[in-house]
């Protein structure tokens, strides 16, 4: 840059913090102060091209920099080499995300995705006409400091990156999932840390009034509770978008207009993307968590899907981390030319940095060729939602950034996006030594049954999913509440976007579903990976979904991948990952990660999380009109439990409530999963199906449990019918046991020879067995494998410690 | 068939516009979403459509009280709702719609136009969704109730939906006019306390309708139950309904014609 074109110097001195000659110790003090999260490599890489160029940089220029180059924007971790080291042996993986996530969607070939990874969200079609466009990420770091400011912008985030995939999909769907510490936290807290109760409060109200008034519904989500969240609670928002297939694509062209449309720039939301590339502590900028106003945001998206079916514009992005910056580089990799005097702006005193990288909300910008800016900007106006034009996109490769008359950054394009310097990291796995289950006293099925209902994983959902509006856009045809009191706990929702399509004749839905369980990560992260993919897909397929039509999103929360034992852990999900997906052919479209979520404690010691993989499934459902629920329909009717149990108890509910440790972490063969799944699929379609619900925490005990008092039946179960591992001789075990991949269902007594016709030679890969039936009498009755009654349990009791877990500690 | 042109309102927040007009398609109306600022700027007018809806939403985030902004600009834009509601046109306001009707001085009916009812928050203190049942005021001559069963159910999702009146006295007046639509009731159609009633309205109210019958308003949700596979129990072959929701549109347009 030449110097003579700065007009201020006084301010331009300010703005140049110097980086020429500063040791590397200065650069790092320099990075503390500001925030940027750069590495040493990193700060040399920086230092080493301007010395090139014989300037200073700008510090908007650092900025710039450090926020493209973050592991927030940039994903480091997962795109750089890893030296893994796994008991004596070792070996170098050169980019985790291409060989385990991209490397599974590529080999499953799927035609129906229709854009995977490249866009601000994952595509697949839905239909001829239509597509689905579905992503989830995380505010974790935002929600730790503000909960309701940090969620609700989470969820605005998010619906944003779905508004701006491709030229712009209608959100159908929110969904979201928490990971908290227990709200009942007695413990200790460090200085300044929110109490998981507040916490949830916060981040529950955030995402409610939120998603409720953009008119989005809210379903289809999951909470997790354990102590190791309390510093740093996990914030998941998902959304799903119905896009016509003609608007997936999307171009740039020189000298099309750079348009930011909706909120103004303000301080708000500065360093998000760096801050959320660190640990989290005390000194955490205020500043980093942005103000979410949910109105401002619908009339973006009204404006914006007005104009898209005018064709007015020829690509767009939301302003998310990183703010007009990461938004018009992304954009415009071409090149790009920015006036920032021309943004609109909250209050008049910002500093050009701040404007380039301010992560204000309810921002997008668009490409827009000069000829159509009139009647854009009529559009917009219409819907009482400003325009501004902050430049043009060119082809010269250079990112060029002016504020009045002034140029504060002038970058190469190349150097901005592929200059970062790559650095190898340590990984280590040890695999855990098999260990015997001990520890703990041993409890009566009965009791152990109590616990496990009212347990904070397993118990009612209701004070939550009530304040989520899940109905609006008239779409939602299997609700989040299930059965005769619409309160029993449904595997999934079944959107039938209706509203969005405009089309009441044509009876497809789909379905979204998730998968998480950190207790099986803390044995084996590539079990946990197995165990949720198959976790998420046995779900869509208990409500009607199609399991061979299934779409996966990844989310990976870890603590800092600095630590090589968390990195190889990492690395070990992320191989789960990919052999599930590659197993149950279901590609991945899209995906996040979130590291550094660790935070020092009370006594100043690290506090990781415990390496969280969260899967989100979507598939559709041919036709809604047949899909089903978890709640037992009458009397009389055969039980079928479709998958075989073994003695894997490791990381159980059952071993938690004994207080035991060690066991097998349960394992998943993806091939006899996928017979049992699509078998039941083909049955649900033929209406053969009258409920289905999947085991999980608590097992067939509390699945039959939740089945019976939704419907207000009973039902009678004999262990000894069990597909299972001939070397199971505990009732317990049979009944607790969360071995994945199983499903109960209930088939009236004339459908279940042609129920039984569908699975057909797979029926022993699938491992398909009459259990039991159901029973007037709203009692479980179970009879163990000697041929007497283990327990006799009335539902109304269980149904009653079920529901009251979390109102007593919420109200 | 004629297809009488429902006027659908919107403004900034407004959110069940599409399937409100969906609705209304469906029984063979000619729904058009129209901004309230193209009624101010004179591009629409009220006059020139049948029927008026006002859908739910959260119109500018009903940021001062729950649809009061929305209903001033109904108050002193769509100043020939008075006219509109005289010549006996049906008008429906569902949830934000019914809040707005209330505001804006339309519902309960007064001759001077004045605002005797109100809505505050929710007595359970937060936002809620779940599915009511419903008695309709079977004496009253509301024109959307035509040939329904007196028990229904339908969904309500409100964070303000508590109905206030001025004085005791508006009870009774209410009554007198036979203007009380819609009550929260139980299964077996008797009036009690949450979460039948699911908001704490007095006298357990729903939805207000005029003398004329007319108008009406409503906080439950009709067009979330235009097909029978959104009822939450479509799924148990005993509890198959006929979709009720569907109805009260089919009602409205086919008085139109």
């Amino acid at each position: 840059m030449n110097a003579s074109a700065v007009k201020d110097p006084a301010a331009a001195a300010a703005e140049a913090p110097g980086i020429l000659d500063k040791s590397v110790k200065e650069l790092r003090a320099l990075g503390d102060a500001r925030h940027l999260s750069l590495n040493d490599a990193e700060w040399a890489v920086i230092q080493g091209h301007f010395k090139g160029l014989k300037r200073e940089p700008t510090l908007a220029e650092l900025e710039t920099l450090a926020q493209t180059w973050s592991e927030h924007c940039k994903h480091k971790t997962f795109t750089s080499p890893i030296r893994l080291t796994e008991g004596k042996k070792t070996r170098v993986i050169k980019n985790l995300f291409q060989e385990t996530i991209v490397a599974a969607t590529q080999a499953v070939k799927k035609p129906w995705c229709l854009s995977v990874f490249d866009d601000n969200a994952g595509v697949v079609a839905f239909g001829k006409k239509w597509a689905l466009a579905f992503k989830a990420e995380t505010h974790n770091h935002p929600s730790a400091l503000e909960p309701y400011g940090g969620s609700e912008t989470g969820v605005g985030g998010v619906v944003r990156d779905v508004l701006g995939c491709g030229l712009g999909a209608k959100p159908v769907l929110n969904t979201d999932v928490f990971c908290f510490g227990r709200p009942d936290y007695k413990g200790p807290l460090p200085e300044g840390a929110h109490h998981p109760n507040r916490t949830m409060r916060g981040v529950v109200a955030g995402v409610r009034d939120y998603g409720n008034r953009m008119g989005i519904p809210t379903a289809g989500g999951g909470l997790w509770f354990d102590d190791d969240y309390r510093l740093n609670p996990l914030v998941f928002c998902g959304t799903v978008g119905l896009i016509p297939q003609w608007a997936v694509d999307k171009e740039v062209k020189p000298g099309d207009f750079i348009v930011a449309v909706g909120g103004k720039t303000g301080r708000d939301g500065l360093h998000g993307a760096t801050f959320s590339s660190a640990n989290l502590g005390e000194d955490a900028p205020t500043s980093a968590v942005q103000i979410g106003h949910a109105i401002a945001e619908k009339r973006v998206l009204d404006a914006l899907l007005r104009a898209r079916e005018r064709k007015l514009y020829r690509s767009v992005t939301d302003c998310g981390a990183g703010g007009f910056s990461s938004a018009v580089g992304e954009l415009g990799a071409a090149g790009a030319r920015v006036s920032l005097e021309n943004a609109p702006l909250k209050v008049s005193d910002l500093d050009s940095w701040e404007i380039w990288l301010s992560e204000s909300q309810e921002r997008m910008v668009l490409a827009v060729p000069p000829k159509n800016l009139k009647a854009l900007q009529a559009v917009f106006a219409a819907e009482g939602c400003e325009t501004a034009v902050l430049g043009e996109f060119t082809k010269t490769g250079r990112l060029v950034v002016e504020h009045r008359g002034r140029p504060v950054v002038d970058l190469d394009m190349q150097f901005l996006h592929k200059g970062l310097p790559r650095v190898e990291r340590e990984a280590v796995w040890n695999a855990p030594a098999p260990a015997k289950p001990s520890g703990g006293a041993e409890k009566k099925a009965s009791l152990v049954l109590r616990e496990a209902v009212a347990d904070l994983n397993v118990c009612s959902r209701e004070w939550v999913i009530r304040q989520y509006d899940h109905e609006v856009q008239g779409g939602t045809v299997i609700k989040p509440l299930q059965g005769v009191r619409h309160d029993g706990p449904g595997d999934a929702c079944v959107i039938w976007p209706q509203a969005a399509t405009g089309d009441m004749d044509d009876h497809m839905g789909f379905s979204v579903a998730h998968g998480l369980n950190p207790d099986y990560g803390r044995l084996d992260p590539y079990w946990m990976a197995m165990a949720v993919v198959d976790e998420a897909l046995r779900n869509l397929t208990c409500v009607g979904a199609d399991p061979s039509r299934a779409a996966l999103l990844d989310n990976f929360c870890w603590a800092s991948p600095a630590d090589p034992k968390q990195l190889g852990a990492l690395v070990r999900a992320a191989e789960g990952c990919r052999d599930a997906a590659k197993g149950f052919g279901a590609p991945f479209i899209s995906g996040k990660d979130s590291l550094y979520n660790q935070s020092k404690d009370e006594k100043g010691r690290e506090l990781p999380i415990p390496g969280t993989l969260l899967i989100s499934a979507i598939s559709t459902v041919p036709d809604a009109r047949k899909a089903v629920t978890m709640d037992f329909k009458g009397p009389g009717n055969a039980l079928y439990l479709i998958g075989r149990t073994n003695d894997e108890l490791g990381g159980s509910l059952y071993h938690k409530i004994l207080g035991r440790s060690g066991g097998e972490v349960p394992k998943v063969s993806p091939a006899c999963a996928l017979e049992g799944f699509k078998s039941l699929h083909a049955a649900i379609n033929r209406g053969l199906v009258l409920s289905a619900h999947d085991l999980s925490e608590g097992g067939l005990a509390v699945t039959a449990v939740e089945m019976g008092f939704s419907g207000e039946f009973g039902c009678l179960i004999d262990l000894d019918e069990m597909a299972r591992d001939p070397r199971i001789y505990s009732n317990e075990t049979l009944l607790f046991s969360e071995s994945p991949s199983r499903i109960l269902v209930e088939v009236s007594p004339e459908s279940e020879s042609a129920f039984l016709r569908h699975f057909g030679k797979g029926a022993k890969a699938a491992a398909v067995r009459r259990v039991g039936q159901t029973t007037a009498n709203p009692i479980l009755k179970v009879v163990g494998l000697d041929g007497s009654v283990v327990m006799e349990e009335p539902l109304r009791e269980l149904k009653e410690a079920w529901q009251k877990t979390l109102p007593a500690v919420l109200g | 068939m004629k297809k009488p042109k429902i006027l659908v309102l919107r403004a900034a927040g407004t959110n069940c516009e599409l399937e409100t007009a969906n609705a209304f398609r469906v029984v063979g109306g000619d729904p058009d979403l129209v901004h309230i600022a193209e009624i101010k700027a004179g591009k629409k007018r009220l006059m020139d459509y049948a029927v008026l809806a006002i859908p739910g939403g959260f119109s500018y985030g009903d940021d001062v009280g729950a649809g009061k902004v929305l209903a001033n600009q109904v108050r002193h834009t769509l100043t020939d709702l008075r006219q509109f509601v005289r010549l006996g046109r049906p008008v429906i306001g569902i949830c934000n719609g019914f809040q707005v009707l209330v505001k804006a001085g339309v519902l309960p009916h007064s001759n001077a136009c004045d605002q005797v009812a109100s809505f505050t928050f929710n007595d359970s203190g937060r936002f809620e969704a779940r599915w009511v049942h419903l008695r309709l005021n079977t004496q009253s001559s509301c024109l959307f109730f035509k040939g329904l069963p007196e028990m229904i159910e339908l969904p309500v999702a409100h964070g303000e939906g508590k109905l206030v009146l001025k004085s005791p006295r508006h009870l009774e007046d209410l009554k007198k006019t036979k203007s009380i639509a819609l009550q929260y009731v139980t299964e077996d159609g008797k009036l009690m306390g949450y979460p039948h009633n699911p908001n704490g309205s007095i006298f357990n109210i729903a939805g207000l309708t005029n003398p004329e019958g007319n108008v009406l308003g409503l906080m439950p949700h009709p067009e979330r139950f235009v097909a029978s596979h959104q009822h939450p129990n479509w799924t148990r072959q005993t509890y198959r309904k006929q979709a009720i929701g569907l109805e009260m549109f089919k009602n409205a347009v086919d008085h139109a014609r």
